[in-house]
């Protein structure tokens, strides 16, 4: 099993997520993570998907993503060709004796405290995909409330032919 | 003008000539606005045969089949004929009209969500929204169902938009798609490649599929073969690549194909697999056509090129682009071993049969129905045991042999062959199907009758449904479950009730004389040949 990130450009109209996520399922290909959101021209969305499969997928993926008539452009890259990065809030639960544990794990792991209460923080990282799912392995002995995570961003690394 | 108006100017436009449908109040502006038009109106007696009678049109034209049926249960009903139509690769546009747009998705009556439910089944679908935009939809749509892998799209068309009035009709000249831009020119350096490995290979072959036929690429994949003297085989849908009795021809592959077509393709060195999706049916081992040869894989689809073998060629294009390049290359090679040695297979893997006297023996009477028929006559199969009975027997001269291949939908021949017949009236046109898919569109019947289709229709009755009777007795010892067509109208009687002539064949002693008068006119009429019912493929 290989892991790839597509950055894929589609047309920004309705039921193209639809569309997309229906030919992952349909064709029993992984959606390990998918992130959409509007490129700086408002006709076109960006859809980062994440998957993972053999060779014969890996291209399969690509190929059926470029059929898709509402899919502008397909970039398939490996994870050390881009930077990564992914958004997550997470809410846990405090008191007077992991309160300590957990403003230190935050300064390890560069997470921001956004809110509090009396008996909760919420915890705000943005990091590479793998540092997030360690900040939740970190907590997990804690008290985790909620998390909601936007999923892997990914761009190419910069080059002199971009 | 009103959005009604505006499609039917956009159906002339694209000169459609035919539409086939069931109205609905939904599509009742457009059933409307048809009425000025010239463009023929064929009532089809269910919403999945309209789409396979567009089906059988666009087979024979070239050109998109058009449909169009009301919305909820009329577009849901048509979805087995568009799932039909892009399992084979068929272009068809298929119209569906649609609640009032202020009421989408609000549950009313008559709404289907029929773009979300085709979505696996179309190449592209719309939901037009905005009556200034049906023309540049309409040339899209059109330009989208017939271009790089052809097939089906959909239309849906709220009523309240057919009814909106357009500020000015003007029919798009050209189409602008960022996102569809098909590859049609094969690769230079690829086709290079191709004519190297040809010169190295001493047992090369092709095995030509559906695609070469839609992009009519028939004399040039024969130009081809006939220039090199390579053999050729073919899938189920490639059937008519070449004459059957063309000497460099070896038959269909698979499970359901020739032995020697089989033994060719395996045997072979260099395999050109060419508009063939090398799906399980005639390739099921696909490791096997990439061991210990080179794989040469063209089509138009990259998709379809490494989804089941990975090619050691992979040539993305055109089929009859690409054999027009190659047929410009020279190489200097003698496959006459090679071809002695196939000849060879040809008698000795000959199929063998032992037909029961007392009944019409399918292979027999199909050959016969083959030397009898118009030498450009169109052949419908249906599905079941008289599918693979017609692929194996019959002989394509210069005409045509439809089918539905890829989905296998019982019940295909009888509309296929009314669009066919619509779309060439002068050619003779024979459905060929079973007593089982007879029953699945003999509501046609009175489409034939009211429209004045002349469509020849042979039945070959057993009173069970053999394919599924078949596979039961090899996997489940003869343990027959729900195969049994006890119940089946007398069909000499159906036939009198929708007043069509009629003829019954119980042996092949006078078969020969009942076909001669069943082809003598060209007017519509039904045979039934009794066959035995233990009868294996």
């Amino acid at each position: 099993m290989k892991k790839r990130i597509y950055s894929v450009l589609v047309e920004n109209r309705s039921g193209v997520l639809c569309k997309v996520a229906g030919l992952f399922s349909r064709r029993c290909f992984n959606i390990d993570s998918l992130a959409v959101g509007e490129t700086d021209d408002k006709d076109v969305s960006c859809m980062t998907i994440v998957s993972s499969g053999d060779q014969r997928t890996i291209e399969q993926i690509e190929k059926q993503l470029n059929k898709k008539l509402d899919v502008i452009k397909v970039k398939t890259f490996e994870e050390q060709q881009c930077i990564s990065r992914e958004l997550m809030l997470i809410k846990v639960k405090y008191n007077k004796t992991n309160r300590r544990d957990i403003l230190e794990i935050c300064d390890i792991m560069k997470a921001q405290i956004v809110d509090v209460s009396r008996h909760y923080m919420m915890i705000q990282i943005c990091d590479e995909p793998d540092k997030v799912k360690s900040l939740i392995s970190m907590f997990s002995s804690i008290s985790i409330a909620e998390v909601a995570r936007t999923g892997t961003l990914a761009l190419s690394k910069c080059t002199e032919n971009d | 003008m009103i959005g009604a108006e505006a499609i039917i100017k956009c159906l002339e436009a694209e000169h459609v000539t035919t539409v086939f449908g069931y109205p609905g109040v939904a599509i009742c502006p457009f059933y409307n606005s048809i009425l000025e038009s010239d463009i023929r109106t064929i009532l089809i007696r269910t919403e999945q045969n309209a789409a396979h009678a567009a089906s059988g049109m666009a087979r024979l034209t070239g050109r998109p089949g058009v449909c169009a049926v009301t919305s909820g249960p009329g577009a849901t009903n048509v979805i087995t004929g568009i799932a039909t139509a892009f399992a084979d690769s068929i272009p068809l546009i298929v119209i569906t009209g649609q609640v009032n747009s202020t009421l989408l998705g609000s549950d009313v009556f008559q709404e289907a969500d029929i773009t979300g439910a085709v979505e696996s089944f179309v190449k592209y679908s719309y939901l037009v929204r905005k009556v200034n935009d049906i023309p540049r939809i309409f040339k899209e749509a059109f330009h989208i169902a017939n271009t790089g892998r052809k097939g089906p799209v959909l239309i849906d068309i709220p009523i309240d938009i057919q009814n909106a009035t357009l500020e000015k009709f003007v029919y798009p000249e050209e189409i602008n798609m960022r996102t569809y831009k098909p590859t049609v020119k094969g690769n230079g350096a690829q086709i290079k490649k191709v004519i190297r490995e040809l010169d190295k290979s001493s047992r090369p072959i092709i095995c030509a599929g559906g695609g070469v036929i839609l992009s009519d690429a028939r004399e040039e994949l024969r130009a081809f073969s006939e220039k090199y003297r390579i053999p050729v085989v073919s899938t189920m849908m490639g059937i008519g690549v070449m004459p059957t009795e063309h000497p460099l021809y070896y038959g269909m592959v698979g499970n359901n194909g020739k032995a020697y077509a089989n033994k060719a393709m395996n045997d072979s060195d260099l395999l050109i697999m060419v508009g063939a999706r090398v799906a399980d049916r005639a390739v099921s081992q696909p490791d096997l056509i990439t061991q210990n040869k080179v794989l040469i894989h063209i089509d138009i689809d990259p998709a379809e090129i490494g989804k089941n073998a990975g090619p050691s060629i992979p040539l993305v294009g055109d089929a009859k682009n690409i054999f027009l390049e190659l047929l410009k290359e020279e190489f200097d090679d003698d496959f006459s071993d090679w071809i002695s040695t196939l000849n060879e297979y040809r008698v000795k893997l000959a199929p063998k049969r032992n037909p029961n006297p007392e009944y019409v023996d399918p292979a027999a009477f199909i050959d016969m129905l083959s030397d009898k028929m118009a030498e450009d006559g169109v052949y419908v199969a249906d599905v079941g045991q008289n599918q693979i009975w017609s692929c194996a027997y019959h002989k394509v001269k210069k005409g045509r042999f439809l089918t539905s291949g890829g989905m296998g939908t019982m019940g295909y021949s009888i509309p296929a062959a009314m669009g066919a017949k619509l779309a060439a009236p002068d050619r003779q046109v024979i459905a060929v199907c079973g007593d089982g898919s007879f029953q699945m569109s003999m509501m046609e019947l009175a489409t034939m009758k009211q429209h004045d289709v002349p469509v020849k229709i042979i039945v070959l009755k057993n009173n069970y449904l053999g394919m599924v009777r078949q596979y039961q007795h090899f996997t489940y010892k003869d343990h027959y479950s729900v195969v049994d067509l006890s119940g089946s109208p007398d069909l000499e009687k159906l036939s009198a009730a929708y007043d069509i002539p009629f003829l019954r064949v119980f042996n092949m002693k006078d078969a020969g004389e009942k076909l001669d008068a069943f082809l003598a006119k060209d007017e519509a009429m039904i045979m039934e040949c009794i066959i035995d019912p233990m009868d294996l493929v």
